[in-house]
C-alpha cells in the first residue's frame, strides 16, 4: 500500500484529504504543519507528500525544500495545495523542488485525478 | 468514487469560528503603522483557511467573500499596501459578517447576502477591482470535433528530481483519446557517461481526441519548465505530415539524424508504455472534474430544527484522570462483590465498611473529574470583550485599555453561557458611565487612557468575576436624588454609601441623563442582578468617587451539583442550598413577636428575622407547629435574612440537581429536584422564590414587607 503524508493546518481539510486518499486505498499519515511533517518524513519513507502552503511554524514551501534535500526524498512526488490567488506561489514551490500543485478549492475526485499524475 | 463531504462540515465550522476569533483578536492588536508581519500572517492564514475550506466544501458565498479579504491581506502582507485603520474596521466587520454567514450555513440555510455584498463592494473599492456583475462567461457549447494533435515531449535531464514521472503523464494523455506513442532513445549517452538519475528519453505522441488543447497542456502543466513541449494540430494520423515541421521537431528532440533514431513502438515500447496506455482509454478525467454537486448543502429546504449539537474540546489529562477513576471504581466494586459472597462475620463487616468508604471516596473523585470536563477557561467569555471595548470606546470617543486577568480560571460551560450577557451590560456601563472622556481625565489629573480590568479567580467553591474601572465612580448624590425622585427612599433616610450604591440594582433605576446608544435604555442593573441570581450567584458594587468602581460577581462553579442541607418538614425532606444558610438555631420564643396578621419575627441579636413556616407554605400536615420544638434555618437571599421553620436538620450532602421544569413544570419556591439515596425525590428550595411566594415581599420589589420602623415598634 502506497504511503502518503498529508500536511495541512486546517483539520477539516486534512480530514477530507486523508479520508479521500484512504478510501482510494492509500495509507495516509496526517501532519498539522511543516515541522511535524518533516520529522515524520525523517522517521519513515512516504511515497508522496501533499502539503498546504500557508501553515504556522513551518510553511509548505520550506517543507518541500527541506524534504527535497534529503536523499530519500530525491525522487518522491511532493505536491502542494495552493489557491488560485496564490498561484505565484507555484513557481516558488517549483523552485523549492515541488513536483506539482493542486489548486484549492478541489473536491475529492479532483484530488485523486491529479494525484494520478505522480503515483499509481 | 463519491465522498459525502458533509461529514467534514462540523469540523470545518468549528475551525472556521476559531479562525474568526483568532482574526478578531489579532485585528484588535493591530495599530496602523506598527503592525508586525507575524500578526498579519496569522490573520491572513485564518482567512486563507476559511476560503480554502469553504470553497472545497461548496460554500461558495463564503469563499467568494473571503477572496477579497484575502487579496487585501495579501497586499498588506507583501508590503504593497499600507495598513490603515479603515482596513482594520472593514476587516472586523467582515469577521462579524463571516460569522453570521457561517452560522446560517451551519443551520443549513443560505446566508443573507446584503451585508457581505456591501462589504465586498467596499473591499473592491479599496482594491480597485471592478465588480464582476455578469458572473462567469458562458462557454460555447459547440460540439467538439475529433482532432489529432502531435505532441512532442522532451524532458530535461533533471525531470525525475522534480518527482514527476513521464509514464503517468503518458497514461493521462491516453485517457484523453487514441494515443500513438513514439519514443526517442538516441539521447542515451554511452554507458560510462550514463547517470541513472537523469532522464534521457523523449517522446512524440499523436493523440486523436475530442478534448480541447488545454486538456493536453494540463497533462504537462507541472513540467512546463522542466521539458520542451510542443503541441500542434495536424489533420490526422501521419496523413498530412509536414516535412518542414517534422524536421524542426526532430531537431528539437534530437540533434542527430531522425529517421534512424525514431522507432515506432506501438506494440513493444520501452517500459510497456503503450500497452498500459491502451487499456485505459475511457476518458473519465472530464467527469471527475465536475464538482460534487451532491456535497452542497440543500439550500431550498432549510431545516427548521436547531441542530447545533455543540461539542467541547477536552484536554487529554482530564480524560486520563477519568479513566483512572473508573479503574479505581472497578477495583472497589470487585472487592465489594467478593465480600458480598462471603458469610458475614465481624471482620467482613468491617471490611465491607472500609470498602464502602472507599466507594464513597471514588465516587466523589469521579464526580469531580466528570464535572471538570465541562469546565472551560473563562477566556471563552473574556475573548469577546476586546472587540466590544474597542467598538464602544470608539463610539464614545474615549480611550480605554482593557486588561484581562485570570483568563485560565475554569467555569462550567452552562454557567459561562449565561454569564456573558450580564457581563456585557456591566462592561458597557463602565465604559459609558464610569470612564471619563480624555479631556475630563486630563482635567482630573488622570492618564487620558482609562483602564477597564476583567478579573476572574476562584474563592472557596465559587468563581469571582470582577469588572473594575478607574473612572469617576458612582455619583452617590445623584443616585440618592434620583432614588428620592422615584420614591425608592425618603429624603431624610440616612443611608451608608454601600446602601446608596445598592440602589442602582433597583428596577427602573437609571442615572443616565440622556438615553444613549450604549446604555440607559431601561434594561437596568435589576435585570443583571436577576440573571446572576438565577445562576445562584450574586453581584455587588463598590465604588470611590473619582477613583473608580468595581462590580463583583460571585457564581457557583457549576449548576449541576449543589451542596445542600437536608431538612425534615413533616414526613418530607427538602433541600436548602448550603451557600445561602447563615445559621440554624433553636427558637427562643420570648424573642418572637407577631407583626401584622400572621407574620412572626424573631429578634436575633439586633436583627429581626421573619419566620416562614415551610409546612404552611407547602401545605403539609403532621409537622411540628410549636416554635420552641422546631428549628429555624436562617438563610440570606437578596441581602435579606429570613428564617425557615423546619422539624429537623438532616445530613449535609452534595446533590445532583434535576430540572423540575424539564421533567414536570415550574413550581414557585422550588428551584429543582434531586433523588435521594433511598430513591425518593426531594425538592430544592429556591429561597428568593419562597420569600416572594410567602407574600413577604412587596410586589415588584426586593424589599420585604417587614418595615424597619414597625420592627422598632415591636421591640
Amino acid at each position: 500500500m502506497k504511503k502518503i503524508l498529508a500536511v495541512d493546518d486546517s483539520a477539516s481539510m486534512r480530514q477530507m484529504v486523508s479520508f479521500t486518499l484512504k478510501k482510494a486505498g492509500f495509507d495516509v499519515t496526517e501532519a498539522k504543519d511543516g515541522s511535524e511533517a518533516l520529522s515524520l518524513a525523517k522517521q519513515q519513507g512516504y511515497d508522496a507528500v501533499i502539503s498546504d502552503v500557508n501553515m504556522p511554524v513551518m510553511d509548505g514551501i520550506t517543507l518541500i525544500r527541506e524534504l527535497r534535500a534529503l536523499p530519500s526524498y530525491k525522487f518522491t512526488p511532493l505536491l502542494m495545495l495552493t489557491t488560485e490567488s496564490g498561484l505565484d506561489k507555484k513557481s516558488e514551490g517549483k523552485a523549492a523542488g515541488a513536483t506539482g500543485w493542486i489548486v484549492k478549492p478541489f473536491n475529492p475526485e479532483q484530488l485523486l485525478a491529479v494525484l494520478k499524475k505522480v503515483i499509481r | 468514487m463519491s465522498i459525502d463531504l458533509s461529514q467534514f462540515f462540523e469540523v470545518f465550522f468549528e475551525e472556521s469560528f476559531e479562525g474568526l476569533d483568532a482574526m478578531e483578536a489579532e485585528l484588535l492588536n493591530l495599530r496602523p503603522g506598527e503592525e508586525d508581519s507575524e500578526t498579519i500572517n496569522t490573520i491572513f492564514r485564518a482567512a486563507h483557511s476559511i476560503k480554502g475550506g469553504s470553497g472545497t466544501f461548496g460554500f461558495t458565498s463564503v469563499s467568494d467573500f473571503t477572496h477579497v479579504l484575502e487579496t487585501l491581506l495579501d497586499q498588506i502582507r507583501d508590503g504593497r499596501r499600507k495598513l490603515t485603520s479603515e482596513h482594520i474596521n472593514l476587516l472586523l466587520q467582515s469577521v462579524d459578517c463571516l460569522r453570521a454567514m457561517l452560522s446560517a450555513l451551519q443551520n443549513q440555510s443560505e446566508p443573507d447576502p446584503t451585508e457581505s455584498q456591501k462589504l465586498k463592494a467596499q473591499f473592491e473599492a479599496i482594491l480597485g477591482i471592478e465588480s464582476e456583475a455578469g458572473g462567469e462567461e458562458v462557454l460555447s457549447e459547440a460540439e467538439p470535433d475529433k482532432l489529432t494533435f502531435q505532441i512532442d515531449f522532451k524532458p530535461h535531464a533533471h525531470l525525475f528530481k522534480t518527482g514527476n514521472e513521464p509514464l503517468y503523464m503518458i497514461g493521462e494523455l491516453a485517457e484523453l483519446g487514441d494515443l500513438e506513442t513514439q519514443a526517442f532513445h538516441d539521447g542515451i549517452p554511452p554507458f560510462d557517461e550514463f547517470n541513472a538519475e537523469d532522464c534521457y528519453l523523449a517522446w512524440r505522441f499523436f493523440l486523436t481526441t475530442t478534448a480541447p488543447e488545454t486538456a493536453i497542456h494540463e497533462v504537462f502543466e507541472w513540467v512546463e519548465d522542466d521539458a520542451d513541449i510542443s503541441v500542434q494540430l495536424c489533420g490526422g494520423l501521419f496523413e498530412e505530415f509536414d516535412d518542414d515541421l517534422d524536421k524542426e521537431i526532430a531537431a528539437t528532440i534530437s540533434s542527430k539524424d531522425t529517421p534512424k533514431s525514431v522507432e515506432t513502438i506501438e506494440h513493444e515500447p520501452a517500459e510497456n508504455i503503450t500497452a498500459q496506455v491502451k487499456e485505459e482509454k475511457a476518458p473519465s478525467a472530464t467527469a471527475a472534474a465536475q464538482p460534487a454537486l451532491s456535497a452542497k448543502p440543500s439550500t431550498s429546504t432549510p431545516k427548521t430544527q436547531d441542530n447545533t449539537s455543540t461539542s467541547i474540546r477536552v484536554g487529554i489529562d482530564k480524560v486520563d484522570s477519568l479513566i483512572n477513576m473508573v479503574g479505581e471504581l472497578v477495583i472497589t466494586q470487585a472487592m465489594l462483590s467478593q465480600l458480598g459472597e462471603q458469610d458475614m462475620t465481624d471482620s467482613t463487616i468491617s471490611a465491607l465498611q472500609e470498602g464502602l468508604a472507599q466507594l464513597a471516596h471514588n465516587t466523589r473523585d469521579l464526580q469531580e473529574s466528570v464535572m471538570r470536563i465541562r469546565m472551560l477557561p473563562i477566556s471563552f467569555v473574556f475573548s469577546r470583550f476586546p472587540r466590544l471595548v474597542r467598538d464602544i470606546s470608539q463610539k464614545l470617543n474615549k480611550q480605554v485599555e482593557l486588561k484581562l486577568l485570570g483568563e485560565q480560571t475554569e467555569l462550567d460551560k452552562t454557567v459561562m453561557e449565561k454569564i456573558s450577557d450580564p457581563m456585557v451590560h456591566l462592561v458597557r456601563n463602565s465604559l459609558d458611565h464610569g470612564i471619563e472622556t480624555p479631556e475630563q481625565r486630563i482635567a482630573a489629573g488622570k492618564d487620558p487612557v482609562g483602564t477597564l480590568t476583567l478579573n476572574a479567580f476562584h474563592q472557596g467553591g465559587n468563581i469571582v468575576i470582577e469588572i473594575m474601572d478607574d473612572g469617576q465612580g458612582l455619583n452617590t448624590d445623584k443616585i440618592k436624588q434620583k432614588a428620592i425622585a422615584n420614591g425608592l427612599i425618603n429624603e431624610d433616610d440616612e443611608l451608608s454609601s454601600e446602601e446608596v450604591n445598592e440602589l442602582i440594582f433597583r428596577p427602573g433605576f437609571s442615572t443616565a441623563d440622556t438615553v444613549s446608544d450604549i446604555s440607559g435604555r431601561g434594561v437596568g442593573m435589576d435585570v443583571v442582578r436577576r440573571n446572576i441570581q438565577a445562576l445562584n450567584g450574586s453581584v455587588e458594587v463598590s465604588s470611590a468617587r473619582g477613583v473608580g468602581s468595581t462590580f463583583t460577581i460571585r457564581l457557583p462553579l457549576t449548576l449541576a451539583i449543589l451542596d445542600g442541607q437536608l431538612v425534615q418538614v413533616a414526613e418530607h425532606t427538602y433541600i436548602i442550598p448550603l451557600i445561602s444558610i447563615v445559621e440554624s438555631l433553636q427558637i427562643d420564643v420570648k424573642k418572637v413577636s407577631r407583626v401584622g396578621k400572621n407574620l412572626d419575627v424573631l429578634r436575633l441579636r439586633d436583627e429581626y428575622i421573619p419566620i416562614l413556616r415551610l409546612f404552611d407554605i407547602f401545605n403539609h400536615d403532621g409537622a411540628i407547629e410549636e416554635l420552641d420544638k422546631s428549628l429555624l434555618v436562617v438563610v440570606e437571599s437578596d441581602n435579606q435574612k429570613v428564617g425557615l421553620l423546619v422539624d429537623d436538620l438532616l445530613a449535609q450532602q452534595q446533590v445532583v440537581i434535576k430540572s423540575l421544569e424539564a421533567n414536570y413544570k415550574r413550581v414557585d419556591g422550588i428551584s429543582g429536584a434531586t433523588i435521594l439515596g433511598d430513591g425518593r425525590v426531594s425538592l430544592i428550595i429556591d429561597i428568593s422564590g419562597l420569600v416572594k411566594l410567602s407574600g413577604l415581599r412587596k410586589p415588584g420589589s426586593q424589599e420585604l414587607v417587614l418595615d424597619p420602623n414597625l420592627a422598632e415598634a415591636i421591640s
